[in-house]
């Protein structure tokens, strides 16, 4: 038996730390859920439940066959063409191609599941099944291969920072939630025509809120884990990332307090994301004092952003596009001004600024085009918009057959019915309430 | 004194409510219901077994009104709601004998 060295043991540890990155961001899934649920009507939840539990499994499989091989297999600058289906040689040093792939797939898998939210209580389920597959198939892959994968953004300029997926992951996301949003319209109701905005509320801040801290909680997978090793620099990046989600919370708090005049829940929680997705691009590369700054500053700028798109008429039900895209894009920008070895502020003039500018445009050129096209297609072929009749009833019942809510009361009369067949056809005795 | 009730969509509350302010009354009462008329009754199904939506969810809408209003509300009512579709609902009118404001102890007419 030959003894285990340091090397060894150094090499293990990497492993179980990245695998626990992992699993809390796939975690980050059921934040997602509970965030889009608790921000759309309940005559929609089970629809957005389902849209949040399989565009993480058509995402999984789509970036197994093809997606990781497109991202990090080895090819061109643009796109990495060996290793469908993870065959083949990998190397990722300490890691083997099961730890990375489990960790790749579940920032995958967070980049799809942001669309949802700007597209919810109006898109078909199946249309947005094929989404799905295509921006993890596809879409993202393209864009990892460009930055994590070694493509042209890597070596551009000073080299493009994006240590945990600012625009790589969230800008990806919002721009996606922009084009589905833009294309499928608003909801019935929500911009009068005399240019008037109407509250949709939401049916569970308790959702939204909770769904939030299990994001926060996710995001100590995201953003340490993307050390991809178990070393004493994921203290610093946790706190960086800690500190900017709750300069983000507050300022959003009392930005929209200011502006209403009251402290609005759910954009409390909004604020708090857009710290963390502020974050994410710099959260190894600044101080603790640069973390504040980004975090609060996307905090204001979230609310802004969400303010901005209900007034060009995009609805957005539960703030995609302003935390991921808008927040996505600002904290890959705040590198430049913010890390301490290149950013503006430290002295380093305004190369790293310009080179994460172009990176960010670069995405968003490419997203909302790919993402442009992708549901102009779907639209023109399967249809991406329910029916008025099925939007105004809820999607629940036309499109998964069941209610989220009171499915117990709603079907509990009929096996009742059924075992006395002299009862069929009439109405049963109401249930007691309870 | 009447009591106007009214068995509608869920949709329609908020331009039957916008149409009654129009009209100047003052207060109404909502509550949610279930109900079916001759709507209803298609199956559905929920983990591979089928069952049967029998009760569809409704606002009730309840308005007093002294006795020469109840027609125009009746009226109002109507036509906001309407979609043409079965399951519109149903107005009805009922006969009030005493109105109390709890407030003031005013009574009937100046109650309302």
């Amino acid at each position: 038996m030959t003894e285990l060295t340091a090397a060894d043991v150094q090499a293990n540890l990497d492993t179980v730390f990245v695998l626990f990155a992992a699993v809390l961001v796939i975690f980050m899934q059921a934040g997602f859920a509970l965030v889009e649920a608790g921000l759309t009507r309940a005559k929609s939840v089970a629809n957005i439940m389902m849209k949040n539990l399989m565009d993480f499994a058509a995402g999984v499989i789509a970036f197994f066959c093809v997606g990781f091989a497109i991202a990090f297999g080895a090819g061109n600058d643009l796109f990495g063409s060996e290793g469908w289906f993870l065959t083949g040689d990998w190397d990722f040093g300490n890691l083997n191609v099961a730890t990375f792939f489990v960790f790749q797939v579940a920032f995958a898998a967070t980049a799809a599941t942001i669309v949802s939210g700007a597209m919810a209580e109006r898109t078909k389920f199946k249309s947005y099944f094929v989404y799905s597959f295509a921006i993890t198939a596809l879409i993202y892959p393209l864009v990892v291969h460009w930055t994590w994968g070694g493509g042209w953004l890597s070596t551009f300029g000073e080299g493009f920072v994006d240590f945990a997926g600012s625009t790589v992951v969230h800008s990806v996301g919002g721009w996606a939630a922009l084009m589905g949003a833009l294309i499928l319209g608003p909801r019935i109701g929500k911009y009068s025509a005399d240019g008037r905005v109407r509250a949709i509320p939401g049916h569970s801040i308790p959702f939204a809120v909770l769904g939030t801290f299990i994001l926060l909680v996710g995001w100590y997978g995201f953003n340490p884990g993307s050390q991809l090793a178990a070393d004493p620099v994921i203290a610093d990046i946790a706190l960086t990332t800690t500190l900017a989600a709750c300069a983000g919370a507050l300022m959003a708090t009392v930005t929209i307090w200011t502006k209403t005049g009251k402290p609005d829940v759910g954009m409390a929680a909004n604020g708090l994301l857009a710290g963390l997705v502020g974050i994410t691009a710099g959260t190894a590369a600044v101080s603790n004092v640069g973390a504040l700054a980004i975090g609060g500053i996307a905090g204001a700028l979230v609310v802004f952003s969400v303010l901005f798109f209900d007034r060009v008429r995009v609805d957005d039900p539960v703030g995609a596009i302003s935390v991921h895209g808008v927040c996505g894009a600002f904290g890959t920008l705040a590198v430049g001004l913010f890390a301490e070895e290149g950013g503006l502020f430290y002295g380093d003039g305004l190369a790293q600024v310009g080179t994460q500018a172009v990176g960010v445009a670069a995405v968003f050129a490419f997203v909302t085009v790919a993402a442009g096209l992708l549901f102009l297609a779907i639209r023109a072929t399967i249809g991406l918009r329910v029916s008025a009749e099925e939007e105004i009833e809820g999607l629940d019942v036309m499109e998964h057959g069941a209610p989220g809510y009171g499915i117990d009361t709603a079907a509990g009369t009929s096996a009742v019915a059924h075992a006395n067949p002299s009862l069929a056809g009439r109405p049963t005795a109401p249930q007691p309430v309870v | 004194m009447h009591l106007v009730t009214a068995v509608l969509r869920p949709h329609q509350l908020d331009a039957v409510k916008d149409a009654l302010r129009g009209i100047g009354v003052s207060g109404i009462t909502v509550s949610e219901v279930n109900g079916f008329g001759r709507q209803g009754g298609h199956t559905e199904t929920y983990r591979g077994a089928e069952y049967t939506v029998d009760f569809l969810p409704k606002v009730r809408v309840e308005v007093l009104v002294d006795g020469i209003g109840a027609e125009k509300v009746v009226e109002t009512i109507t036509a906001a709601a309407r979609t043409g579709k079965i399951g519109d609902g149903k107005v009805w009118v009922t006969d009030v004998q005493r109105v109390v404001r709890i407030r003031t102890g005013e009574l009937d007419d100046e109650a309302l």
